[in-house]
Order: C-alpha cells, then sequence, then structure tokens
C-alpha cells in the first residue's frame, strides 16, 4: 500500500489506546487474552476444547499461545444455535443481534451493558479518524434490526455527540429529502446505497449545493478504490472504509484514518491473525490469507480464533497518523460461498433450502447477480420439472410466488424468480457452478 | 369423448416456439391445432394433435417436458350466438373453465371449442344433456384437421 502524503481530513484520535505502544499493546494483548480464555471456560463447545487440548488460562504464557487454542466457525456457532456460545448469564445480555447463517436460521451474537459501550466506543473511533465532529449530524441509511450496521453505526455517532437521523435503509427518495431539509454532513450506508443515492440525487433534482454532506462512512460490504472513486466524485465527499462482522463485534473492528492507507483493527480488543486457509498457518507478512478475530473484551459472547472466511492482507508497517494499531486491505474476497448482496450476507445453501420448501422444485438453479445500477441485482433462475409443470398459467405463476416467498422469508431479500425450460441450466459432473456473480465492483 | 392435449413449457424467448415445431415436423406430425398462453417471462404451448402419443415421444426424446392433459372438445356452429350458447350452459352450471380455445374445421361452417375444466367427465355430461355434440378424437380428427 502507498503511503498518501496528505490526511485527506482533519487528524483526530478518539481513544488513547489507539496510540499505544506495541510493546504495551502486546502486553495488554497477553493480560486480555488470559482473561478471555478463563472467561470461554464456561462456554460447552471451548470447555470441551480445553480439556481435549489439556488448555486453561494459566497455560497462555506468551502470545504465541495463541495458536494452540482451537479455532472457532460459523458452523461451530451454528452447531449450537442458538445462544450457545452465550458467556454470561442470561440477566446479563443488554442487547441481541444476529447474521444469516448458512441455512434458514440466523446466527445470533449478545451484549452486555459493557459489551455495547465497549461496542459504541470502537465505532467512534473510526468515526472520529474519518471526520465525524460532535457538532456533526449524521444520517443512517442502514437497516436498523438484527443486523449490526444500524444501531452499531448509531450508539458509536451518538457516543461522538453527534446528531443522528436515524433513516434507516430504503425509500432513496425520501433519503434525499432528509438529506436536503435536516442538512446531514455525514452518511453512512453501505458504498452501493451510496450510489444509488447518487443517482436518486440526479433524478430528483435536488441540487447539490442544497446538501450540507462532506463525508460518508461506507461498509457492510466489499468495495473496490474504484467505487471511492465514483462515490466521491457524484457527491463531492470523503469517502472512509469500515469493517466489522457481527459475530466478532459488528462495525468497528477496523476501519480507516486520514490518511486511509488501510483499516486499523482495534488490537487492544482483537486479537487478529491471517492464516491460509488450507494449511491454517500463518501467511506471510503481507501476504493475503483469511482473517481469523480472538476476542479481548467481550463479555457476553466472546470467541477464540474466529473464522471470518474473508480474505484480506494485514500491514504492520507504521502509518502516519500515530495509530499503532496494524492495518486490514480491503476485503479481496471469501473463502467459503457467501454473497453479500445490498450488505445482506447470502448464502446459496440458503436458496437452495426455500427451493426445496417449494414442493417439486427441481434441484437444478442458478444464482445471477448483476449491478445494472448502483445496486445488486438477483435473479434465480429455476429449472421447471416435470413435479411442477401444469398446462395452467395460475399454477406456474402461483409456484413463481412461492419461490419468490420463500426466498424472500430465508434471506430477507426480494429477488427476480425466472422458470426457465428443464433441461436449460447447464449440468456438471463434479463442484456444480450455481452463482454467476457478474458485478464489476 | 375427452381429446388428449399435449403442454409444453417455454420460456419466452426468440426461437423457443420454432424448436418444438421443427421436432414435430422431422417427424412428420401435423399439429391439429395450439394455443399459446403467456406471459412476459415465459408460455405456456399446448397442442392437439393426433398422434398425441407419438408426439410426446418424440419431444420428450428431445428433451423438452411434456404434459398430458385431457380437455373437452365440443363442436358449435359457426354463426353469431353459436359459442355464447354453450359458454351460458357452463355458466349456469357453476362450472369453472380454466381455458379454452376455438378453431375452425376446413370444411364446413363448424367450429371446435376446446375446453380444460377441474372435471371434465362431468362437465361432457353437463354438455351431452343439453344436445351439444362433444367430439370424441376420433370425430374431431377424421372430419377436422
Amino acid at each position: 500500500m502507498a503511503l498518501p502524503a496528505q490526511p485527506v481530513v482533519e487528524h483526530r484520535v478518539w481513544q488513547a489506546e489507539e496510540l499505544l505502544p506495541r510493546a504495551e499493546l502486546r502486553a495488554l494483548q497477553l493480560q486480555r487474552l488470559r482473561e478471555t480464555v478463563a472467561r470461554v471456560a464456561g462456554v460447552p463447545f471451548y470447555r470441551e476444547a480445553f480439556a481435549r487440548l489439556g488448555l486453561s488460562a494459566e497455560k497462555i504464557r506468551s502470545l504465541d499461545d495463541l495458536r494452540r487454542l482451537p479455532l472457532t466457525t460459523k458452523a461451530d456457532l451454528r452447531d449450537a444455535y442458538p445462544l450457545g456460545f452465550l458467556a454470561v448469564p442470561r440477566e446479563r445480555v443488554a442487547r441481541f443481534h444476529g447474521s444469516s447463517g448458512t441455512t434458514g436460521k440466523p446466527t445470533f451474537v449478545a451484549y452486555t451493558r459493557e459489551d455495547l459501550s465497549a461496542w459504541a466506543d470502537l465505532c467512534a473511533r473510526f468515526l472520529v479518524a474519518g471526520g465525524l465532529r460532535p457538532e456533526h449530524t449524521v444520517q443512517i441509511a442502514f437497516g436498523y434490526g438484527l443486523f449490526t450496521g444500524g444501531f452499531g453505526l448509531h450508539y458509536g455517532c451518538e457516543r461522538v455527540g453527534a446528531a443522528v437521523v436515524p433513516a434507516a435503509s430504503g425509500n432513496s427518495e425520501r433519503q434525499m429529502l432528509l438529506l436536503r431539509d435536516l442538512g446531514a454532513e455525514v452518511l453512512v450506508s453501505t458504498p452501493s446505497y451510496a450510489l444509488r443515492l447518487a443517482e436518486v440525487l440526479q433524478e430528483t433534482g435536488v441540487a447539490r449545493r442544497e446538501l450540507r454532506l462532506q463525508l460518508g462512512h461506507f461498509g457492510a460490504e466489499p468495495w473496490t478504490e474504484d467505487m471511492r472513486e465514483r462515490i466521491e466524485a457524484a457527491w463531492g465527499i470523503r469517502a472512509f472504509n469500515n469493517y466489522g462482522l457481527s459475530e466478532v463485534l459488528g462495525p468497528g473492528v477496523s476501519g480507516e484514518c486520514a490518511w486511509r492507507t488501510g483499516m486499523h483493527i482495534a488490537e487492544d480488543h482483537f486479537i487478529v491473525e491471517c492464516l491460509d486457509p488450507d494449511t491454517l498457518e500463518p501467511v506471510p507478512a503481507g501476504a493475503q490469507g483469511e482473517l481469523v478475530f480472538t476476542t479481548l473484551t467481550k463479555q457476553a459472547f466472546p470467541l477464540l480464533r474466529y473464522r471470518t472466511r474473508d480474505l484480506a492482507r494485514l500491514d504492520e508497517s507504521p502509518c502516519p497518523c500515530g495509530r499503532t494499531g496494524v492495518r486490514m486491505s480491503r476485503v479481496a474476497g471469501r473463502t467459503d460461498d457467501m454473497l453479500i448482496i445490498r450488505g445482506v450476507n447470502v448464502f446459496p445453501s440458503q436458496i437452495e433450502e426455500a427451493l426445496l420448501r417449494v414442493a417439486g422444485t427441481a434441484p437444478h438453479y442458478e444464482i445471477h447477480i448483476e449491478r445494472p445500477g448502483a445496486l445488486d441485482e438477483i435473479t434465480v433462475r429455476v429449472e421447471m420439472s416435470p413435479q411442477t409443470f401444469s398446462d395452467k398459467l395460475s399454477d406456474i405463476q402461483r409456484l413463481h410466488d412461492r419461490i419468490a416467498q420463500a426466498i424472500n422469508a430465508v434471506t430477507g431479500l426480494q429477488m427476480r424468480i425466472e422458470l426457465v425450460e428443464p433441461q436449460s441450466l447447464a449440468r456438471f459432473e463434479g463442484k456444480a457452478r450455481r452463482v454467476f456473480d457478474k458485478r464489476g465492483g | 369423448m375427452k381429446i388428449q392435449q399435449l403442454s409444453l413449457f417455454l420460456e419466452n424467448k426468440p426461437g423457443h416456439l420454432s424448436a418444438i415445431c421443427r421436432t414435430l415436423a422431422r417427424a412428420n406430425i401435423n399439429i391439429a391445432t395450439l394455443s399459446l398462453a403467456d406471459t412476459q417471462q415465459f408460455g405456456i404451448l399446448r397442442l392437439i394433435i393426433r398422434d398425441w402419443q407419438k408426439a410426446k415421444d418424440v419431444l420428450e426424446q428431445a428433451g423438452f417436458v411434456v404434459n398430458v392433459t385431457e380437455v373437452v372438445a365440443t363442436e358449435v356452429e359457426d354463426r353469431p350466438g353459436g359459442m355464447a350458447e354453450i359458454l351460458e350452459i357452463i355458466e349456469q352450471s357453476h362450472t369453472n373453465i380454466e381455458y379454452m380455445y376455438a378453431f375452425t374445421f376446413r370444411k364446413g361452417n363448424r367450429a371446435i371449442l376446446v375446453f380444460r375444466f377441474d372435471d371434465p367427465d362431468a362437465a361432457i355430461r353437463l354438455l351431452q344433456a343439453r344436445g351439444k355434440n362433444v367430439l370424441g378424437s376420433v370425430a374431431l380428427y377424421d372430419e377436422g384437421a
């Protein structure tokens, strides 16, 4: 990563810990890792793993011992559905969130009051690093709900002291009205929605000078430098990237500073590893690998070595901003088949499950993802079969609607359903190729 | 008295209908009549063919999914009001017509209405009781196509 010479917004730091010298940071990590290992000993998954591996908090003597700890996967969380990983008594939980799983069931995560407070500060870190000031108004166009984006950013902005317009996602014309009439300086959304809103700006005839927008904090889906340039050009704003995942925290795991040289990971709260997804050995410094996070401060839902399936690079070189947290690159891809559609995680297996619920639908389907404008459009092509085919148009229309409803019930997304002729989709002898992602990035 | 009708699912795309017709033509099979119900995205092609079993085999060998349904063909005079009379009979008995289509013979002044009912046997009894000529396949194909 080449270092840009100039910060793009004024340099500010939210918390002193962000600047902790590496040696102190590592000492803090070790202390907190021991505490975390002690804290998760009551979680059945870890209790069994510790018994098997002969591990306990006392055996963690250096950060190198991290590698002796068990890895945790999404499948492990699913097996412990709904709350098998909860590490505090139920009455200490202050909030639940969730993300989609590989099947119809979501994965739930939980937070104590302390967790929520730490989370607000972690969001405040990247927001302030990216120019947010207490006098600003922030329009949050993320979904508010089980999804961590809306509430995470909401409380982060409030922690900074900014005013929040909780616009939530969707209804683009209303977003434009709120932007104009409430005068937000900062927009929070997915990058693709920011591009969509830029189109709406053109269509609605709201003049750019009627808006006070200066900054954007975008996340919840992978994007590219090219998209950043398009967003910045379309809006005339500075756009910042942030990263997080609900299992580990939600937004706030990492975010860009004013120099935008990668996203600083909050290493006082998380230990990051970058592993080869096949061998599970660390990749050489700076090489691309799967990010694996261990939470250090979370009370309700601590996780050891959680495999994110996100592929990225780590950069430990010093940053002009003075933050000591290692920087991660943009997420370059996934090691599994998870798709991120308009900020929502979707697994092809969810679509398959939905199709199976609609009796008689063939196992032959394809998922086509395109981004004709700013937003993702998904088409699911489903083959007609002798079982589903009827000579009545109304029966087929009903089948079409039932498939659309079943997919919506499982994924929460509206997808276009295209019924296609029997035997018209490609057949595979080995691993089926069902996903055709034609988004340019 | 029921007639076998073949139905095929069609994507609403250029060339899809002609592929079916070509398959039948190559097997020297003549289509007596057809109807096409379509939406923007897909269509259902319904075929009335004398040698429907052979047509079904040929189409299935070519990879099409073919559905056989029983429809009711009834004769009606090819004059104003001919069809209305039949529909009135059906309407009065509260029988639901799933769909219907019509065609005329090459000779004579008669038209044939093809009906798809949920209960074709009941519909046949109803029409016959009111003196309408319900055609079996022999009558349909020998006099018509």
